[in-house]
């Protein structure tokens, strides 16, 4: 953005376009971070959702497309990249996971392929997005919905209730509280263990979302940092290796991701005869 | 970092995808990866299959090979020993031949002979008369003195 100061063009980048009723209650966007925080909880993030519906439209259309084309005899590209990923997360599902559910796997796909489109946008350069949409109109463009917390938490919430639901459904409802109640120390320290399994298991989701939240953000932050505080002329000695960097960091923080809800998921599932 | 509306969204449209992938991407995909590995799996155990075949037929082979070699030796065998026989059998009758060609100029020899000596001896008889003839010169009677010529006939 020409003409704006580094600490302007910084807070312009990680705002979201924000949709919500202002003060005055009049429907549209928010003109700056501090309408977007009054609007309060009944808002929505327009970019955040396009980027994050375009990327799963994309991951359903293709994979369908090679489901569909699905050969035995000769696979072409296309299919031979989804068979990789089909294979790499029923691996990582047998390995990791020592229930018997048909959801996990489908579900670990989506989350590996959607977080690692989502985290790919991070790769596309910080102004040109956000440049043509301001040409169309649009004040703020973040392209990177898994720099939002809502998309992170999101999942990580959907998640954390199907840890829930499983948990009931496997342990019944006394086995899964009395997980939570009875688990490291036994009957005696009941409230002590209460505290400690509750917290823990609230930490799963909550940790889930704030890694990918984080390291996305921080990401997108530094890209962001050196196209305002470096000159144009010397932007891509730095923005070329934390690119290459990057793409390791978008696909591991997908793989956490995917890893982490398996084990989750996987752990609802057991039944600890111990107790 | 603000929490909006937004989660919902994502949360709804974490759930759409995840739906679609387990119902029409993740069953098609897998059933393909598994089809495959059946077949790759029936090509390895037909490839081992033909191994043990293409083994058992060579065996077979040669079984049949050697089964033809036998035959054949016993063939010569049998027709060496029948020419054997042949020439032996030949000998024999040509020594048979010879033999009785032998035997059969010996008594042509002698019935010759015999028929010689027979003439000779009536020639003898005929000689000696007309010799004592001429001797005594007279008329010997012939029948007089038949005993004494069946006499030297004999002699001779």
């Amino acid at each position: 953005m020409a003409g704006s100061s580094p600490a302007e063009y910084i807070s312009h980048h990680i705002q979201n376009l924000t949709f919500g009723r202002h003060a005055d209650g009049s429907l549209g966007f928010a003109h700056s971070a501090k309408e977007a925080t009054e609007m309060g909880f009944w808002a929505i993030n327009v970019d955040t959702m396009f980027w994050s519906l375009a990327t799963g439209i994309f991951f359903c259309w293709i994979f369908r497309k090679a489901a569909i084309n699905a050969s035995v005899q000769n696979p072409g590209r296309l299919q031979s990249v989804v068979e990789m990923l089909v294979e790499m997360v029923s691996t990582s599902v047998k390995d990791a996971f020592t229930g018997n559910n048909a959801l996990i796997a489908p579900l670990s796909l989506t989350i590996f392929v959607w977080i690692f489109l989502m985290n790919l946008m991070d790769l596309v350069p910080v102004d040109v997005v956000p440049q043509l949409s301001h040409l169309l109109g649009i004040e703020y463009m973040k392209m990177v919905p898994t720099t939002d917390v809502n998309a992170t938490f999101g999942m990580s919430l959907s998640i954390f209730g199907l840890m829930i639901y499983y948990g009931i459904k496997v342990k019944g409802l006394g086995g899964f509280f009395g997980e939570l109640a009875f688990h490291p120390f036994g009957k005696a320290l009941l409230p002590v263990n209460l505290v400690l399994e509750t917290v823990s298991f609230i930490a799963k989701p909550l940790s889930l979302s704030l890694r990918l939240f984080g390291n996305m953000f921080a990401g997108e932050l530094v890209f962001v940092l050196i196209a305002a505080l470096v000159p144009f002329y010397l932007q891509w000695a730095f923005s070329v290796p934390w690119a290459i960097f990057h793409i390791l960091v978008i696909t591991l923080q997908a793989y956490i991701f995917m890893m982490l809800t398996i084990v989750y998921l996987s752990q609802s599932h057991e039944t600890h005869d111990s107790h | 970092m603000n929490i909006n509306l937004t989660l919902f969204g994502q949360a709804i449209s974490f759930a759409i995808f995840v739906w679609f992938c387990m119902r029409f991407v993740w069953p098609p995909v897998e059933k393909a990866l598994e089809e495959r590995e059946t077949r790759i799996a029936d090509g390895l155990a037909a490839a081992e299959k033909g191994q043990q075949d293409l083994e058992s037929a060579a065996q077979r082979a040669e079984e049949i090979l050697q089964d033809g070699r036998d035959k054949a030796q016993e063939f010569v065998n049998q027709s060496q020993k029948r020419a054997d026989e042949i020439v032996e059998q030949a000998k024999q009758a040509a020594v048979e031949e010879g033999e009785r060609l032998l035997v059969a100029a010996r008594s042509q020899i002698d019935q010759e002979r015999n028929q010689a000596r027979e003439s000779l001896r009536s020639e003898v008889a005929g000689l000696a008369l007309s010799g004592a003839e001429q001797i005594l010169m007279r008329e010997v009677d012939a029948a007089a003195h038949r005993e004494v010529l069946d006499k030297l006939v004999q002699e001779i």
